[in-house]
């Protein structure tokens, strides 16, 4: 029988437009002592630490390694880090706990956008050869897959608009925007700057433990009941950019559509994403999405989408969600796709 | 809280990339106003052309000449342009499915207005006046109500092919170095040299970076350490630096400063680069106006004992 694993802690920083008079470490070191000490544990009780970030945001090369200062790395410890959102970090500590390696893992996520420009800065994820040359941005690329819908009569702009309302209604004490936002003007039509995340520097951890070590350390673990991850093929020529197969897969193998599940936590920093999302998860309005706000209140780069994971596993522990759904994405139009399910034991 | 420091980085490089025969035939295709799609064995037709079919994963290579006029499948209205792109006034971004392909590709569409761009318009290459076997040899696509385009088979072979692209990269960031480096920065202009000392583990980090690389916990407490330092391990450098305005040979070394329990780097000044050693006490030289140390010379004082530096080599 495969381990029962549970997220047991989630912490985030706010998320700011700007964080310049701190490092990363720094701004990273009160997020990791936070999901640390709601454990008990102590940093030398972590069997395994998995990061994600990514060096383009602050444009200096191997800038992971300074931020492992904030963990303790020495004597030397068991350490990995992904190059994309965290929530792939807790899918590599999540093996390494199947495979019996280690019982407890600490996952960390941070990102900076404050240092450079965002919407340039994402353009070098692309295919070098026949788009990253013409630099369509984050924004540009989304607003190509928002038309798609619109012309696909998926949905239209006032449509549009209510997800941003909605996404934005939250009490969430960490957003980076909150309440009554407005719609904006187009920064690429159909995408005005409502439909769009707010650009912000942040960092989000959890901590990992398998079997009887989550009962002991956690009140309400939250079991991963399922988790998987694919990719669509890299050309966007190539898609269908009104639907979303890779999340659809990735959650039938997580097991989401066993049984309904009452929250879902989505990674879309577009609302038309969300649109896209919806579809392929066949949600409806029994379950409740993004009450965190998601990635259009707050959309800490390479965090956000660990930091769905967390939310979803925080409203377990707190008895809010019995069964809920994460889901994280990475690259332009919703690229790759991971989705998780958690529960809570049976009340 | 002082000012927080600011200055402006950029990070800029001509990625050299090679191409593969499909990408090497469609780019130098390109540069001969011809554009190449590649067939997968199910008969579909991908442009831009792939080596490997993306739902097989089959090796494809059978190349196929497609139209320069196309059909528009999606686009999105850009009023304000960024640098690199396509065209410096507002235009559409569009994914075109040539005249002959199954798939769409990603570009420019040169128009007055939104209001002029519609999914499924009629479109054609706008071909770059200088060309090179790039995907900007496409200039943009332009609105075109013409006949569709001859489609033939293409042997994609061209004299003088591509092999391999530069794509030019820059992107403009501002650095800030965070509270604990900046203390640090501060200090030196006034000559000074600032760590912070762990509260755990009583450690003081030179230059300090906020946190404890074994402990895990934040710094804060600052303490003065210095000027003067040993040298606790060096190299003579013999290859000169780009940009840098240094004579070789000479030397660069790890300096503990008086106080401090990591050592920091430093280039040797004031002696001959062979006469360095280990133990050899240095202080730190600051040019007029500098806000850093330019270099570390001899002091004058004996060679520190080995014992008092072992544990900082």
């Amino acid at each position: 029988m495969m381990r029962e694993i549970a997220v047991i802690a989630f912490a985030q920083s706010d998320t700011l437009r700007s964080t310049a008079e701190v490092s990363e470490v720094e701004m990273l070191m009160p997020v990791l002592h936070d999901v640390v000490a709601q454990t008990g544990l102590k940093t030398a009780d972590i069997g395994f630490t998995c990061s994600g970030s990514c060096d383009y945001l602050a444009g200096r090369a191997f800038s992971f390694t300074l931020a492992l200062d904030g963990v303790g790395a020495w004597p030397p410890i068991s350490e990995s880090h992904v190059e994309m959102d965290g929530a792939w970090a807790l899918y590599e500590a999540w093996t390494k706990l199947l495979s019996g390696d280690a019982d407890t893992a600490l996952v960390y996520a941070y990102g900076k956008s404050s240092p450079g420009s965002l919407r340039d800065v994402l353009t070098r994820q692309l295919d070098p050869y026949y788009v990253a040359p013409l630099w369509p941005d984050s924004v540009a690329l989304a607003a190509l897959q928002a038309q798609a819908l619109i012309d696909a009569g998926d949905t239209d702009e006032p449509e549009l608009a209510t997800i941003g309302a909605r996404s934005r209604a939250t009490d969430n004490p960490r957003a980076q925007l909150k309440g009554p936002v407005p719609q904006g003007d187009y920064l690429v039509r159909p995408l005005r700057t409502g439909d769009c995340p707010p650009i912000g520097d942040g960092a989000a951890a959890v901590v990992l433990a398998a079997g009887e070590r989550a009962r002991e350390l956690c009140e309400r673990p939250a079991w991963i009941r399922g988790i998987d991850h694919r990719i669509e093929a890299h050309s966007l020529g190539v898609r269908d950019l009104t639907d979303s197969p890779s999340t659809r897969l990735a959650a039938e193998r997580a097991g989401a559509f066993e049984r309904p599940v009452d929250t879902a936590e989505l990674h879309a920093p577009f609302t038309s994403q969300e649109v896209v999302l919806r579809k392929a998860l066949r949600l409806d309005d029994s379950t409740r999405v993004n009450p965190s706000g998601g990635a259009l209140a707050a959309n800490p780069m390479m965090a956000a989408g660990l930091a769905r994971i967390g939310e979803a596993a925080a409203r377990i522990h707190r008895g809010e969600s019995d069964r809920a759904l994460a889901h994280a994405t990475s690259g332009p139009c919703l690229q790759q796709n991971l989705v998780a399910v958690l529960e809570g034991d049976p009340r | 809280m002082p000012e927080v420091l600011k200055a402006p980085l950029v990070v800029e490089f001509p990625f050299t990339r090679s191409l593969g025969p499909v990408q090497s035939a469609f780019l130098t295709g390109l540069r001969e106003r011809v554009v190449l799609g590649v067939s997968t064995r199910d008969g579909r037709t991908l442009v831009p052309p792939v080596e490997y079919d993306p739902v097989t994963a089959e090796e494809i290579r059978d190349l196929v000449h497609v139209g320069i006029t196309g059909t528009v499948t999606t686009w999105a209205w850009n009023h304000e342009p960024r640098r690199g792109q396509p065209l410096d006034t507002p235009f559409a971004w569009v994914l075109v499915k040539l005249d002959g392909a199954d798939t769409a590709l990603l570009h420019a569409l040169d128009a007055p207005g939104p209001d002029a761009v519609r999914t499924g318009m009629r479109v054609r290459i706008r071909w770059a006046e200088e060309r090179c076997g790039a995907i900007t040899d496409i200039a943009c696509f332009e609105p075109y109500d013409g006949d569709d385009s001859a489609v033939t088979v293409h042997a994609g072979e061209f004299e003088d092919p591509v092999h391999g692209i530069v794509a030019q990269a820059r992107l403009d960031y501002t650095y800030s170095p965070g509270r604990a480096q900046a203390a640090y920065i501060n200090a030196l202009a006034e000559h000074r040299a600032v760590g912070e000392r762990c509260p755990a583990c009583r450690k003081v980090y030179v230059p300090p970076r906020g946190a404890c690389p074994t402990c895990g916990v934040a710094t804060s407490e600052q303490v003065e350490v210095g000027p003067a330092g040993t040298v606790t391990t060096f190299c003579i450098v013999n290859i000169k630096a780009k940009n840098l305005d240094i004579e070789v040979p000479y030397v660069y070394a790890h300096i503990a400063l008086d106080g401090a329990d990591l050592a920091l780097h430093g280039r040797i000044g004031g002696i001959p680069y062979d006469q360095v050693r280990m133990g050899l006490r240095v202080e730190p030289v600051w040019t007029e106006g500098g806000r850093f140390p330019d270099h570390f010379r001899p002091t004058g004082e004996p060679d520190a004992q080995y014992e008092t530096y072992k544990e900082l080599l």
